[in-house]
């Protein structure tokens, strides 16, 4: 017995021996813990403000419950219906019944609207016909006589003979899948074709893949041009002395503090045909008063523009690397018998690359999300990918396609971003 | 990411640390700052003032909404005191759609055409409008009798009539004037930009007029594929001369401006610019799309009580008078036509620049608001790739 009780089995000994008493891992996680439980407001704050509200709008891409929702009954039927001629009188009767209702209750036209993105045109089909069928209800109900699918179908295709054609309840059949591939194939300017499925649209209909094109074209000629004319800018502000660097700093940042639309809408001012740069040139006479340039509401507004208001994150970054750099190695370089272009190429650029990179990068990305100020300065021609995503979450409420767009160029700009990870290395970047 | 984890930890001065912190926030704000506030001007003026009722009225600003100001929304503050606070929209039904679905509705009466408040009555978000609030005319006319043809709806009460035209600015334009609509088209005897709404409506119609389609055909020519790019072909020839406006008090601008050569407007927007500030616009009627104007109240506003009262209020023969002696914009109902007589603040005689005086409507369409409505937004659609190819 004795012997026994006094047996001491490990753990009591671990806890005897040491009080201090934690496993390894969690000595080594607690403080990690505790550093995360710190960081944990800011992760609440993202997850809430910008993962979960992005993550919800492209579900909306491929995820569209709408029209099933609003049609159930009509879905389950034309389940039954092999999509060749006519469908069965149990679809025509299911589907009357729920458009009378939804008219009724005045929730059809959206269910139209929503069947019409997919199909167009199916918006009068649906509305003009119903329209009449509350009708037909009516005096069906007045009159006695029974609703039942024969006479749906008799009713519907009295109408509107489309209804004794198969296309219309495809597109209903279509258009009431939950989920779906449409706005991805419709962002890549696919259309559906006469035979269900989907086709390249017409070369004169096609504008997301082009307008994909000209984002990626003017925001890489926008990032150079912020470059060529930022350099210099930063050059000079590392340079410089103190005092006089910080005034530089100043003017640098000044545009900044003002409000985006401020700083467009002087564009507007500056660039117009009636404007101040036209009329100085014309009263220098370099150009007459019927040659006046076009320079805004066009491709060249956008691209001035643009590069006005990102020019100062390609300038900081930048400046913070080159302050970085010591002079001395510039004069080494002259020393040693380099000619200035030869120092500025071989000694001075090299090591600014770290700043290039990161300002190009800071640049870049936001060029290619940019539309209010394209919206503003842009006319027509100088329209960006994010302006019809603007359109399509605004003014067409087409969310889903708007989704499918986003995603496309998140994933566009998230392989760019690889691309550069693995030609010039991320960690290459640096801010000074 | 190391771009802004290096940003903190290796900056070297002072000054560049606080520059370059501030240039991320800004960027990153700039980025979302539209995104993130849905709400426009309407919300702060629409919040509850302690005591006072208010209601908020949304139409297309400038001349328009001073003219309705001046022609009911005074009259109606007096009478009711319930005061009504002005919006600013562009047309359509995009934000009505975004409030009623999202359940925050801040506006309560809406300017809106007959086709947008017909799709909107069909999707349920403006509510429905018992005939029977409409105030008789001022001699007892029955509101059934008195209204012109078509002006109301299930959930829209007209309001006026005015068209979409062409104008110049005769100090620009000083060679042979343009009469007919086709020289808006032509840019060979007319070269130089042309100013037009950044919208399918009227844009439309004019192509097919201006391209010889004949007026009581081109609905049903539109509705077809080879009709619809027949339009489009005709707008594709001025395409690149064109300069799109999308609030109608940017019309009258870009003539004043010289910006343009010719523009399409809103009749009214530049009738005001020629009497209130004496610009010598000349408005082409030839081929003029006319549409009707409908006042309509956002489903499930909070404060439909009052936004009906001010309906009925804006209904009334001398509501829709008011309006048409600031703005030449014909009244829906005929006894208010004929209360009309001058301009208000300059004692211009009106009738001569209404859109329904028979000298300027020798060649003109109206609008279908049928069409439109089934059609609009695929329009918008069509108009909108079209545009930004």
């Amino acid at each position: 017995m004795r012997s026994e009780s006094e047996v001491v089995t490990p753990e009591d000994t671990s806890t005897r021996q040491q009080p201090v008493a934690r496993p390894r891992w969690r000595r080594a996680l607690g403080p990690r813990l505790r550093a995360a439980g710190l960081a944990l407001p800011l992760v609440a704050f993202v997850v809430v403000t910008f993962a979960g509200p992005m993550v919800s709008l492209l579900t909306k891409s491929f995820h569209e419950p709408e029209i099933a929702d609003a049609l159930p009954e009509t879905m389950a039927a034309l389940r039954q219906w092999d999509g060749e001629g006519a469908p069965p009188d149990d679809v025509f009767a299911a589907t009357a019944g729920e458009f009378v209702a939804a008219r009724n209750e005045r929730t059809l036209g959206r269910t139209a609207n929503r069947v019409n993105r997919v199909v167009s045109g199916m918006r009068s089909v649906i509305m003009g016909g119903s329209r009449l069928m509350v009708e037909a209800a009516a005096e069906a109900e007045a009159a006695g006589v029974t609703t039942d699918g024969a006479f749906w179908r008799e009713t519907m295709i009295g109408i509107d003979a489309r209804w004794g054609t198969p296309e219309p309840w495809r597109a209903l059949r279509d258009a009431g899948q939950r989920f779906t591939a449409r706005h991805y194939l419709k962002a890549l300017d696919f259309e559906r074709g006469p035979e269900g499925g989907y086709v390249r649209q017409a070369e004169e209909w096609r504008i997301y893949v082009p307008l994909f094109w000209r984002t990626l074209k003017v925001s890489l000629g926008v990032t150079m041009l912020c470059l060529v004319v930022g350099y210099p800018i930063a050059h000079l502000i590392a340079t410089s002395p103190p005092r006089r660097a910080n005034v530089l700093l100043l003017l640098v940042l000044l545009p900044f503090w003002t409000s985006l639309l401020v700083r467009t809408t002087s564009w507007i001012v500056l660039l117009q045909n009636q404007g101040v740069v036209n009329d100085f040139l014309v009263a220098i006479g370099v150009i007459g008063d019927d040659g006046r340039l076009a320079m805004i509401y066009n491709m060249t507004g956008t691209f001035i523009a643009m590069t006005h208001v990102l020019l100062p994150f390609l300038v900081l970054p930048l400046y913070s690397v080159m302050r970085s750099i010591p002079p001395a190695y510039m004069s080494a370089a002259a020393s040693l018998g380099a000619t200035p272009l030869q120092a500025l190429r071989r000694v001075y650029w090299p090591q600014t690359l770290p700043g290039v990179g990161a300002g190009c990068l800071l640049t870049f990305i936001l060029a290619i999300g940019y539309y209010i100020t394209p919206a503003l300065v842009g006319g027509q021609s100088g329209q960006l990918i994010s302006n019809m995503i603007a359109y399509h979450v605004q003014t067409s409420l087409n969310w889903g396609l708007a989704a499918a767009l986003a995603a496309l160029l998140l994933g566009g700009v998230t392989a760019l971003y690889v691309v550069y990870d693995r030609l010039v290395g991320i960690d290459r970047i640096g801010l000074g | 990411m190391s771009v802004r984890g290096g940003l903190a930890s290796s900056l070297g001065s002072r000054t560049a640390r606080l520059g370059a912190a501030a240039a991320l926030s800004t960027g990153l704000m700039a980025g979302c700052r539209l995104a993130a506030d849905p709400r426009p001007e309407g919300m702060a003026a629409a919040a509850p003032e302690s005591e006072e009722r208010s209601i908020t009225a949304v139409s297309y600003g400038g001349s328009y909404a001073r003219a309705v100001v001046r022609g009911y929304h005074e009259s109606f503050t007096a009478e009711s005191g319930v005061r009504v606070d002005l919006a600013d929209f562009m047309g359509g039904l995009a934000q009505v759609r975004a409030q009623v679905d999202s359940g925050s509705v801040y506006w309560d009466v809406v300017d809106l055409s007959v086709a947008e408040a017909v799709n909107g009555c069909d999707e349920g978000v403006l509510e429905l409008i018992d005939p029977s609030i409409l105030p008789p005319g001022p001699n007892g006319e029955l509101p059934e009798d008195d209204f012109l043809p078509e002006m109301n709806t299930e959930c829209g009460v007209g309001s006026l009539l005015g068209s979409s035209i062409f104008a110049y600015n005769r100090e620009v334009l000083t060679g042979p004037p343009p009469t007919r609509l086709s020289d808006f088209f032509d840019l060979e005897r007319f070269p130089g930009r042309r100013g037009m709404r950044r919208s399918p409506q009227a844009n439309l119609e004019f192509a097919m007029m201006a391209d010889g389609v004949p007026k009581d055909r081109l609905y049903d020519e539109l509705s077809t594929p080879e009709g619809l790019a027949r339009a489009f072909r005709k707008l594709d020839t001025i395409k690149d001369q064109v300069v799109w406006w999308e609030t109608p008090a940017q019309a009258p601008q870009l003539l004043a401006d010289g910006e343009v050569l010719m523009t399409t407007a809103a009749n009214g927007r530049i009738f005001n610019a020629q009497v209130l500030e004496g610009q010598p616009f000349v408005i082409v009627w030839d081929g003029q799309v006319m549409d009707r104007g409908q006042l309509a109240i956002v489903a499930g506003t909070p404060r439909l009580e009052d936004a009906m009262r001010f309906l009925r209020h804006a209904a009334t023969a001398e509501s829709m008078a008011g309006v048409g002696r600031h703005i030449a914009y014909s009244p829906a109902r005929y006894s208010a036509q004929a209360l009309i007589e001058r301009h208000a603040e300059t004692g211009v005689e009106m009738w001569p620049h209404m859109p329904t005086n028979p000298a300027n409507m020798k060649n003109h369409l109206m609008a279908d608001w049928r069409w439109w409505a089934d059609h609009g937004d695929e329009m918008l659609e069509r108009f909108t790739a079209w545009l930004a190819r």
